[in-house]
């Protein structure tokens, strides 16, 4: 064994690449040769994301600039930092600032556990067929398109809709879930969570299935009740995966949903749940001030893109994940 | 066994009437809406219907078939979903094939991994990208709802972890008889990614079908909309330009039989979602 070791560490250094920069140009060189195939096979995807995300991000020294339609981007003239001064003294900034927050961390506060509870309440029936048809049609509403939610939304929270009808029936007053700012953002987190929970039930389930069955019989030779199992067993093994998917999920922390809130918001309620995205939109077509909705779309872009960048660092520090 | 304790039949309990209304919660809704779009206008319109239509008829479809502009806008939806789709899965092929080489076997890897890195965590953002679009002449076409999206990242990454997956000696053989990366791609590795070419299918499918908001920035006449960007405009009247009246004044009945038929397709493919899609993404992203 130890000799083997030695025999392959004398080839590698027989075989030892050349050195400094002039080594490494010739050895690219080398496997550019080889590879040519390759990358000739991804030009085409690649001109593409080049054409499609790489030459419109050249539009963002709009921020610098006073947007004059016949001039073009380009040809316009620059301000400075006018753009970012007149965005941070909009009256609506602010409030747009923390509602995204909010709603964003509201989102992912409900929305995170909640999956890993329905998985484990699954996890724990014992009727097949019951277990099989909950997992099917809880995802339904995840393949749906905010259009789609929207509309019924916006019809089963009325005034006088299916909830508040629901509510009466069992004793509770109505709730102006389209009138009242806070009403809303719950209404709007409900439907989120609700949008979104039977996917990621899914993920969850498919990561409990995974833990090994001897572990439970062991533990209940020792005595361990349900209860004691699913604590000690069920979440430990299911552990690094909730800590990935957690960590990843900082990367929305500015992701209020812009879909969602877009479609369901109005005027009664903006204060409470203008977003940034959806300012951004107000003063694109409301003032048509694209200098200022550049900055301030740059301004989330540049703090969200920071966010998902950490996310991923520590997913990769404490669960070895890499995103490709 | 052991005995069932009363607590744990009490759990039991429980655990059903919870995860039954979860269910149920996810059902009723689009039961409710069938049920309104096939009853009268002045029940619907009354708050009468539940999950049962009252006064049964099918004015609302009627209504439907008669209309120009929801066919239209169908049409547009059916045609950007089949060419962006297909454009999708041409794309994402060619990019998962050579990035589930490593670095030694595909020099520059890293340059590649590096550029499509950069655009999952930052983007050109709206004001930009709509000026872009309308600079390449885009506006009102099929192709400003098709380009933009035409490399799907995620799909690329889905597809190229399945590649692989693969066993290295399967190209090998192949090699050594001489054929290129590029007659290995069609003839060996693209039949056994045949499951994974349907998840991303299915996943291009969804996302075309459901994108409203591209439609309604991209286009400056209403016929051009695509379908679930001319449902969001009857719903909530919400678009830059002003729109006929006589669209959004329609009974709740006919507003339910809209949105009903949108999601007929997805409900259509469902099934299969089930199969490929679902456990495409569970693999997707358990291995992360």
């Amino acid at each position: 064994m130890k000799e083997e070791i030695c025999e392959r560490e004398v080839t590698c250094v027989q075989k030892a690449p050349p050195q400094g920069i002039g080594g490494w140009l010739r050895r690219v060189g080398r496997g550019l040769k080889r590879s040519y195939q390759l990358h000739l096979i991804a030009l085409v995807p690649m001109i593409m994301i080049i054409v499609f995300a790489y030459v419109p991000m050249g539009g963002i020294i709009l921020a610098w600039k006073k947007y004059i339609a016949t001039k073009g981007i380009y040809g316009s003239p620059w301000v400075g930092w006018e753009n970012f001064e007149n965005m941070f003294n909009l009256p609506m900034f602010w409030p747009a600032f923390w509602n995204t927050f909010k709603i964003a961390v509201l989102k992912i506060l409900f929305g995170f556990p909640f999956p890993i509870i329905v998985a484990l309440l699954l996890n724990e029936v014992r009727c097949l067929a019951f277990k099989k048809s909950v997992q099917t049609i809880i995802y339904l509403p995840y393949f749906l398109s905010w259009a789609v939610l929207g509309g019924i939304m916006l019809d089963i929270f009325s005034a006088n809709g299916a909830v508040n009808s629901l509510l009466n029936a069992v004793g509770l007053p109505s709730v102006k879930w389209l009138e009242n700012g806070t009403s809303f953002v719950s209404m709007l987190i409900m439907t989120d969570v609700w949008k979104n929970f039977g996917y990621n039930t899914i993920v969850f389930l498919a990561a409990l299935t995974g833990v090994d069955k001897n572990l439970y019989e062991a533990a209940e030779v020792d005595g361990a009740n349900r209860w004691k199992q699913t604590i000690h067993i069920t979440l430990p093994a299911i552990l690094p995966m909730i800590i990935l998917m957690g960590v990843l999920n900082l990367g929305s922390i500015l992701n209020a949903g812009f879909e969602q809130i877009f479609i369901m918001i109005n005027n009664l309620v903006r204060e409470d749940s203008e977003i940034i995205d959806t300012l951004v939109y107000d003063i694109t077509f409301g003032s048509r001030q694209y200098g200022i909705a550049t900055a301030l779309g740059l301004f989330k872009s540049v703090i969200s893109g920071a966010f998902i960048v950490t996310g991923w660092f520590l997913a990769h520090k404490f669960s070895d994940y890499r995103v490709f | 066994m052991n005995r069932i304790t009363k607590g744990q039949r009490v759990f039991a309990v429980f655990n059903y009437i919870i995860l039954g209304v979860l269910a149920l919660s996810c059902i009723l809704p689009i039961l409710h809406l069938l049920a309104v779009s096939l009853s009268s206008k002045t029940a619907s319109d009354n708050n009468m219907v539940g999950l049962w239509p009252v006064e049964f008829n099918v004015d609302s479809y009627k209504y439907l078939i008669q209309g120009k502009t929801f066919f239209r806008a169908f049409g547009i939806s059916v045609y950007r979903t089949i060419l962006g789709t297909a454009i999708n899965i041409v794309l994402i092929i060619l990019l998962a094939y050579p990035l589930s080489k490593d670095k030694n076997e595909f020099t520059g890897r890293p340059v590649y991994i590096a550029l499509l890195l950069f655009i999952m965590i930052f983007s050109a953002g709206m004001v930009p990208y709509y000026l872009y679009i309308n600079d390449l002449g885009l506006f009102d076409t099929v192709w400003a709802l098709v380009l933009p999206t035409c490399v799907p990242i995620f799909s690329v990454i889905l597809m190229m972890n399945f590649m692989r997956s693969l066993p290295k000696e399967m190209e090998e053989a192949a090699k050594v008889d001489g054929a290129g990366y590029w007659n290995c791609m069609i003839s060996i590795v693209l039949p056994v990614c045949l499951p994974s070419i349907a998840t991303v299918t299915l996943l291009s499918f969804v996302t075309h079908w459901n994108s409203w908001f591209d439609g309604l920035l991209y286009n400056n006449d209403i016929a051009n909309y695509p379908l679930q960007t001319y449902l969001q405009v009857i719903l909530t009247n919400k678009a830059p330009s002003s729109i006929d009246e006589s669209m959004v004044n329609i009974g709740r009945n006919m507003k339910a039989a809209q949105i009903f038929v949108t999601m007929l397709p997805l409900l259509a493919v469902y099934p299969f979602l089930q199969k490929y899609f679902v456990t495409g993404m569970v693999i997707g992203s358990v291995k992360g």
